[in-house]
């Protein structure tokens, strides 16, 4: 194989850099995780979860001390062959040191105890699930270059009309449809002031926040606090096991023993990326994304395509609202949300606007989220506070594109006037 | 209502000082308006609520300047027999709406400091907790100073660890291009974990709840008032630092490079002009005055932090200096505007049985009106003139 591309200067510097990077962080594992476990300690790795269908196997027995080593010398062997060689795919090689952190750390944390990991991963898709929602929301709005990032204030809405309307209904799916329609109805209301009246949509989002956030918790407390039974207790989407599917071990259980919103969000993704790549509808949409006014001298209707997408948007987005009421505690309590929205945008800039990629990042957020649950019970000798922050940080450092830049739709975030 | 005292002549005929004054007349008349819809939209959303909304609106008028009546009778007592206790009684509903729209006005100066510079703060958030968890710690943990230094040392403190906090996004915007809304919102975020653990060990007080001891005496910041008035010296600071960053942004030249900047970033550069620096500097004095927010908040009134301390104050913050047009003088009278709406919500909740909330609905509906001018242009008939327009923000884009 040919090495015909020749590398720029600031290529080559960031990928010394990133070697040191990945270099350092093996030695990192050593110093953090290696030196504190004793060479006879045991780490468990449970693999089966009580109440599941699946078929149980043996749990994952590994000795503490050696697998940290071997983790410690993989991220280090990954570092100094970034810099020997120059990789140019950096984001695989991340992905495998983060994956060695991650493996390490968990090894040393449950060393001489046990910890169950397909539960851990369980939780992990369930919470990355609005998550990734928003982040979808996202991606749908901002490839044909409007920003949104209301998503938290629509989010909010949806959730209360969700439980709501299905208390009064007694029917959860009557909740889930006016939460979907209410959320793209609050994204048209955006999509109007940004297109029609072009208001700043960094603004009009902020503004749907403070408006979603103040409706939802005047409503919440002037009438919801007052009639708990007969307004704000949905119940939930009850589990829903794949026939057979559901009967592999560790899979099973992840993958296939979920409520409708993780089955539909899964099933978004997939649709999401046919769309954007592979229909004409997808062409449109970026093209507008990226260069509208020639996407408008071929024919297509700029307005339309951004009023159509995000509606879409505004609908995934209500669709996640949905999740925190009727589909996870069957009641709704102010700002339950709590910043969901905007992890979901940092999922997305992190998965370069692209589904697939928003939905991983958003999986990386929700391990982070759950992980910090089950160290809780642990007693890892080190602030939950902390591993809570590792997300944020994580997020500012991708932005940093020290990584591999994040680059937007071109004509993201500007109106378009003909 | 549709009445503006513009000339009905033909626009050609129209004289530049006729145009400039018209100009200034809308500057004006488009916030006003767009704080009157506000109301009587909000207005709206209490009648559907079920409740009367004169009634309401009536609570939040006492709740935020006192019973007219109650003054009248506080000043007659207060000259036939010197006793000054129906006064201050009367007068705690005004001084109390000063006190809560103190942090709004270093808060929505923040915020504006950074529109000015085409860089969204929506972190003040975070900056306010981390200064005040700094001015705190300064308060509390440095004894036998005299105030006359420890009170500045304490502000300094609160300045400075919010400036920092806004620096980090400022830097990483101008080296990488890295957006500020994003790592702003990321610093929230940080700060909150932070402050969850800082609370609930470091500097946690004796006893069970996670909140910091009290600051010591000579760390407050002075009242005017005996007891139940909280109304103290960070009132004065704040129209002082109002007036400092009028001074800075349109008479020093670095403020005209930083209006230059976020006017044009790319002909600002071609001027010779140093972006990066003024990224950075922006996002530290935005930064320091979110700090000083909290500052103010911690030295002047509760005087300890606990968990929560910030909540709200972020969003408020934009919306004040969204509707202040990031003008310091715009900044001072909306954040009294919404100091009043605040003070005065807590009365409407007790009294007409409002929730709170309300206060954010009229505020979102304020933002969405100030942002687009057309919508109260169209309800009110209003002719359009071309004004100057304040820059916000350009996207994700660097």
């Amino acid at each position: 194989m040919t090495n015909t591309h020749t590398k720029t200067a600031s290529e080559k510097r960031r990928q010394t850099s990133l070697g040191i990077t990945l270099l350092a962080t093996g030695l990192l594992i050593y110093l953090l995780f290696g030196i504190s476990t004793e060479s006879e300690q045991l780490t468990t790795f449970g693999l089966n979860l009580a109440g599941t269908q699946a078929m149980p196997i043996g749990d994952l027995i590994v000795p503490a001390q050696a697998t940290v080593y071997l983790m410690s010398a993989i991220a280090a062997f990954v570092g100094a062959y970034q810099l020997a060689r120059g990789v140019r795919s950096s984001g695989a090689l991340l992905g495998i040191v983060a994956f060695t952190f991650v493996v390490a750390f968990l090894t040393w944390a449950a060393a001489g105890k046990s910890f169950n990991l397909t539960g851990m991963l369980t939780s992990s898709l369930v919470r990355a699930t609005p998550i990734a929602l928003a982040a979808l929301c996202g991606v749908i709005s901002e490839r044909s270059a409007v920003i949104n990032i209301g998503i938290e204030g629509i989010m909010l809405i949806a959730a209360q009309v969700a439980v709501v309307t299905a208390t009064l209904s007694q029917n959860l799916y009557v909740g889930l449809i006016l939460a979907i329609l209410i959320g793209g109805a609050v994204a048209a209301f955006h999509a109007y002031l940004v297109i029609r009246f072009k208001v700043d949509q960094i603004v009009s989002g902020v503004a749907i926040n403070i408006i979603g956030a103040g409706v939802t918790s005047f409503i919440s407390s002037r009438f919801l606090q007052k009639a708990t039974n007969t307004l704000n207790n949905s119940g939930t989407f009850p589990i829903i096991s794949i026939p057979g599917l559901s009967k592999i071990p560790i899979l099973g259980p992840v993958l296939f023993e979920n409520n409708l919103v993780v089955y539909l969000t899964l099933l978004l993704v997939v649709v999401m990326h046919i769309m954007l790549f592979h229909t004409p509808w997808g062409l449109r949409t970026r093209a507008v994304g990226e260069h509208p006014k020639a996407a408008d001298t071929l024919g297509v209707n700029v307005y339309l395509v951004r009023y159509v997408n995000v509606i879409i948007g505004g609908m995934i987005a209500g669709l996640g609202g949905a999740y925190f009421t009727i589909g996870s505690v069957g009641r709704f309590d102010e700002i339950m949300t709590a910043g969901k929205g905007f992890i979901g945008l940092a999922a997305m800039i992190f998965g370069k606007w692209n589904p697939i990629g928003a939905f991983s990042s958003s999986l990386i957020f929700g391990f982070a989220d759950s992980l910090q649950v089950k160290l809780q019970i642990l007693r890892v000798p080190i602030p939950s506070e902390f591993l809570l922050m590792a997300p944020y940080i994580v997020t500012m450092i991708i932005l940093t594109g020290v990584v591999g830049r994040a680059i937007p739709p071109a004509a993201d975030g500007q109106p378009y006037e003909k | 209502m549709k009445k503006t005292d513009t000339p009905s002549q033909p626009p050609e005929t129209r004289t530049a000082r006729e145009n400039q004054r018209d100009s200034i007349w809308q500057a004006l008349l488009v916030p006003v308006l767009a704080v009157v819809t506000g109301l009587l939209l909000g207005g709206v959303v209490i009648l559907a609520s079920g409740a009367n909304p004169l009634e309401a609106y009536g609570a939040l008028f006492t709740g935020s300047f006192g019973k007219p009546a109650n003054l009248i009778a506080g000043l007659g007592i207060l000259f036939s027999t010197g006793e000054n206790a129906a006064l201050i009684k009367a007068i705690y509903p005004f001084t109390e709406s000063l006190v809560i729209a103190t942090p709004y006005i270093f808060a929505g100066l923040s915020v504006a400091i950074g529109f000015r510079c085409g860089l969204f703060n929506i972190g003040a958030e975070g900056q306010f907790f981390i200064g005040a968890l700094c001015s705190a710690f300064v308060g509390y943990s440095l004894k036998g100073l005299p105030m006359i230094v420890h009170l500045p040392l304490a502000i300094m403190g609160g300045a400075l660890g919010g400036a920092l906090w806004g620096m980090i996004p400022g830097y990483l915007k101008a080296r990488f291009g890295a957006h500020e809304v994003v790592n702003t919102i990321m610093m929230n975020w940080i700060a909150f974990r932070l402050s969850d653990w800082l609370l609930s060990g470091p500097m946690k007080a004796s006893g069970f709840r996670p909140v910091t001891p009290n600051v010591l005496a000579t760390a407050e910041l002075p009242r005017f008032f005996s007891a139940p008035l909280r109304f103290n010296l960070g009132f004065f600071i704040a129209l002082l630092a109002a007036y400092l960053v009028y001074w800075f942004l349109f008479k020093t030249t670095l403020g005209f490079e930083i209006r230059a900047v976020g006017a044009n970033p790319d002909a600002a550069k071609y001027a010779g002009m140093n972006i990066i620096r003024n990224f950075v500097l922006v996002m530290a004095l935005a930064g320091a005055l979110a700090g000083l927010a909290g500052t103010a908040q911690v030295l002047g009134v509760d005087h300890w932090v606990g968990q929560g301390f910030s909540a709200g104050y972020g969003f408020d913050a934009i919306a004040i200096a969204l509707l202040g047009k990031s003008h310091p003088a715009g900044v001072v009278m909306a954040a009294l505007l919404f100091g009043f709406l605040r003070g005065g919500a807590t009365n409407m909740q007790s009294m007409a049985g409002i929730p709170i909330d309300i206060i954010s609905i009229i505020q979102g509906l304020v933002i969405v009106f100030i942002a687009a001018p057309g919508i109260i242009r169209w309800i009110y008939r209003i002719r359009a003139i071309k004004t100057e327009t304040t820059v916000l923000t350009r996207g994700w884009g660097s």
